[in-house]
């Protein structure tokens, strides 16, 4: 029936879909509704805007993107943001009330206990999803409560304060030619992970271990040591994003992050990674976050309720996936 | 169609129409005529035999009969009117079920759930699990076995969950069942079992379709016995007449024309020494094996003969729980694929699409993926993409892949080209030892020839090849020596003028080899 509308249907936008996804066409109606709903949305302003705003969910789902390569996924990026924002936040603040001079050594001690505090969930998850297969499912939500009950534990639910202004001043609000710092992290993230699963061994053997993971262990590729880099990359990157974003909000926050399993699952298969591994690319996922951040923005200039924006979002993961599946068929039928 | 299908009880009644009958009957596969053409027919009250070797056609003629597949062209008749059998359900309609080797039980359900699953017993709305039990202790007493329906499945011996099985079939009106290899994982005591049940069933007028690879068991259980050969009938005898010299010479007496080249083989040192192995689950129970350097030697046996393991837990890729493997004169104690790869040995597996290949990933990155850790794919750290895609397009030149696109995703390529990948995967580094597992299964005819001519080639380079198959003219035309391997054990070693197909075949079965 989808096949034959698809069939039917000009075959431009028919062959087109079937290459690229979904994700052009929901970017072109997005941005054209939006432009519609909103004169102030296609503005430079908006627009930079927009990728500040995006760079948190894009450097998430570039992480989250690892884990879904090789078949499985991490829904603990959440809390890996909330106790990376704590934890960076608490050694910065007391590193900097003992020695109020070293701003900087304060905070490069708290960004890097903030980053390893969450790179540590994800070595919890790697050990648990490649030495004791376990299922990603089960382990990263165990593991989700787990962030964040010690995230809650450590800062009694209320916010860190008392950071260096030079850390928000830089990574928050700070610009380079123009251009937010945050922005230009991002970036160098992105570009990083292009690199490393285009021109890498290890990038290749994320896509076999999703791809077929009994040929790459015949293949003679240690497929539990590949599953474990991967799910700490994943939590690595996660926990970057937490300290940017930390940056951002100048306090260490528990209730930060809550969303982040979600959208960038969301941003990972809008932007046609596969949910059995194997098949995905960077720089579509980027585009993928993108998307997410525009819609939320868009929503905002259009005076959309945020609980209904909550609702938006959750339709479009559905909607990614199904026309995930209706390519597919399109993909097998003959004559394609 | 299930509303014609109600027509049809258990037999077609005081005539003599046969119960099942096929005319012409024809099935293609992409690049292979799996069935040609042919005639068949099975009375009722009757249990005809189904012969050949793997390959010959048997699944895939009863598969079409229990609705697994469509014919591509010929008929079917049942009880002489000409019928579609486009599902299993509707298979089941006209009386006809099916058991296959891979049963379709439901382990963690208990035997009277697994009877009634789809066919349900239902009192308003819910089920009436008391008469499920009822109905089901009815049909196991009257197949004379004492099993208790509430016994869950995974509790049962693989014999009784047969019985379980064949239960399930005769739920509904039974006219014909079908029995694929049911005698190959059971005991002797338990296989007689089975056939006093078949007998018993027979006599209630069901016609029975039996595949066996066991000659014996043809007199013991059949009234007549149909040879495939190479998806065609070669002959239809009655079982009582027939010699086993004749059922091998109707089976296998095939003109093997230029299929296979000439192997210059020129044993030199010893190579692999497996000694005693033993895995983990059973599957292995004290199997040895030499190979040397320009030989090939060939690893026959049944389906669960342990071949295939025996293979992999050289490899590393299989638990062993006791014995010793030396390569090139180092004992490893603990193989591990990769380890294994970097020493020189390589492993083709057989089931391409769960072991071999990333389906979904282009065909380069499946050549090039057990030699990316070093030259001249990568400097261990950075991928050499230029230099990966030259190599990946001379062994693809060298072997004629078809389509030559090293980037078209490996599931649009055929059985046979994604076989050449493999082959072209064992090229990409430099190894001594191959071990091919049923390398031309599924794979056309002409790309059969190309694979041997590339095993031949590796030979006579020296290399040291085991070759693992189900397919005996392949053993019987390629190998130096041969192993044959029956429940996880070396049952015979031929060499030479020894290497016949009736020397490998007594060596087959259970019970007929000293």
């Amino acid at each position: 029936m989808t096949q034959r509308l698809l069939n039917d249907a000009s075959a431009i936008p028919g062959k087109l879909f079937a290459r690229l996804g979904i994700l052009p066409f929901l970017l072109a109606i997005a941005v054209v509704v939006f432009a519609l709903m909103s004169e102030n949305f296609l503005t430079g302003r908006n627009i930079m805007n927009v990728l500040r705003q995006s760079v948190y969910l894009t450097i998430v789902s570039l992480g989250q993107m690892l884990a879904l390569l090789t078949g499985g996924f991490d829904l603990s990026v959440g809390t890996i943001l909330a106790l990376s924002s704590v934890v960076g936040a608490l050694t910065m603040a007391s590193v900097h009330a003992a020695a109020p001079d070293a701003v900087w050594l304060a905070i490069s001690v708290g960004c890097l206990a903030g980053i390893g505090a969450g790179t540590l969930i994800g070595v919890v998850n790697g050990i648990g999803v490649s030495v004791f297969s376990v299922s990603p499912f089960m382990m990263s939500l165990g593991m989700a409560s787990v962030g964040f009950g010690l995230a809650l534990y450590l800062t009694g639910g209320v916010p860190v304060y008392g950071m260096p202004v030079e850390f928000g001043d830089l990574f928050g609000f700070g610009t380079f030619l123009g251009v937010p710092v945050p922005i230009f992290a991002a970036i160098i993230v992105a570009a990083a992970l292009c690199f490393l699963l285009y021109r890498t061994p290890f990038g290749r053997y994320v896509y076999a271990v999703g791809g077929n993971i009994k040929a790459a262990g015949l293949s003679g590729i240690r497929t539990r040591s590949v599953l474990f880099r991967t799910y700490v990359l994943c939590a690595a990157l996660a926990a970057f994003a937490g300290m940017l974003l930390t940056a951002r909000l100048d306090t260490g926050e528990a209730n930060i992050g809550a969303t982040m399993p979600l959208q960038s699952i969301a941003a990972c298969v809008i932007a046609g990674v596969s949910l059995r591994g194997g098949v995905g690319r960077p720089e579509n996922v980027v585009l993928g976050a993108l998307f997410i951040g525009l819609v939320q923005n868009g929503m905002n200039l259009a005076r959309i309720e945020s609980y209904l924006q909550i609702v938006v979002l959750g339709a479009l993961l559905i909607l990614a996936v199904v026309s995930d599946q209706i390519r597919l068929r399109y993909l097998g039928s003959p004559g394609n | 169609m299930s509303s014609v299908n109600q027509a049809v009880g258990a037999s077609c009644g005081s005539d003599s129409r046969p119960a099942v009958q096929t005319i012409g009957l024809t099935r293609d596969f992409p690049g292979i005529r799996a069935l040609d053409s042919v005639d068949f027919s099975l009375d009722a009250g009757e249990v005809h035999v189904l012969f050949g070797e793997n390959g010959a056609g048997k699944s895939t003629l009863i598969s079409m009969l229990a609705g697994a597949i469509k014919p591509t062209s010929g008929r079917i008749l049942v009880c002489g009117k000409q019928v579609e059998i486009d599902s299993v359900h509707a298979a089941r309609g006209l009386g006809i079920s099916a058991v296959f080797q891979e049963f379709s039980l439901i382990p963690q359900m208990t035997i009277a759930q697994n009877m009634f699953l789809g066919a349900e017993e239902v009192r308003r709305g819910m089920l009436n699990s008391g008469l499920e039990v009822r109905k089901a202790q009815e049909v196991l007493d009257s197949l004379e076995f004492r099993l208790e329906p509430g016994t869950r499945v995974d509790r049962l011996s693989r014999a009784e969950q047969q019985i379980v099985e064949i239960a399930k079939a005769l739920r509904s009106e039974l006219s014909v069942l079908i029995l694929d290899e049911p005698t190959a994982s059971l005991t002797s005591q338990e296989a007689g079992r089975l056939f006093r049940l078949i007998r018993r069933i027979k006599r209630q007028g069901v016609g029975v379709i039996h595949i066996t690879h066991r000659i014996a068991e043809i007199r013991e259980i059949g009234d007549r016995v149909t040879v495939l050969r190479d998806g065609r009938r070669v002959d239809t005898v009655p079982a009582a007449s027939a010699s086993n010299d004749e059922l091998v010479r109707l089976m296998t007496g095939r003109v093997f024309g230029e299929l296979f080249p000439k192997v210059n083989s020129n044993p030199g040192d010893v190579l692999l020494e497996a000694a005693e192995l033993h895995s983990a689950d059973g599957a292995l129970n004290g199997a040895s094996a030499t190979v040397r350097q320009g030989e090939i030697v060939g690893l026959a046996g049944l389906v669960g003969s342990g071949k295939s393991r025996f293979g992999k837990a050289c490899f590393g890729a299989h638990r062993l729980s006791s014995g010793t493997i030396r390569f090139k004169g180092e004992v490893i104690t603990r193989p591990t694929p990769a380890g294994m790869l970097d020493r020189g040995f390589m492993y083709l597996p057989s089931d391409r699409r769960n072991e071999g290949l990333m389906m979904t990933r282009p065909a380069k990155e499946n050549i090039s993926l057990a030699a990316l850790s070093g030259l001249p794919f990568s400097n261990g750290w950075v991928v050499n993409g230029r230099r990966e895609r030259a190599v990946a397009e001379g062994l693809a030149d060298r072997l004629n892949l078809s389509p030559r696109r090293l980037d078209l995703t490996t599931e649009h390529f055929s059985g046979g080209n994604q076989q050449k990948l493999m082959l072209a995967r064992s090229l990409t580094r430099q190894f001594d030892l191959f071990v091919f597992d049923e390398p031309t299964v599924g794979v056309d005819v002409g790309t059969r020839a190309a694979i041997y001519e590339f095993i031949s080639n590796l030979c006579g380079e020296g290399a040291a090849i085991l070759l693992i198959s189900s397919d005996l003219p392949e053993i019987l035309m390629l190998s130096d020596r041969v192993h044959v391997l029956f429940a996880g054990t070396v049952r015979a070693e031929l060499a030479g003028p020894d290497i016949t197909e009736e020397n490998i075949l007594a060596s087959f079965f259970e019970g007929e080899a000293a």
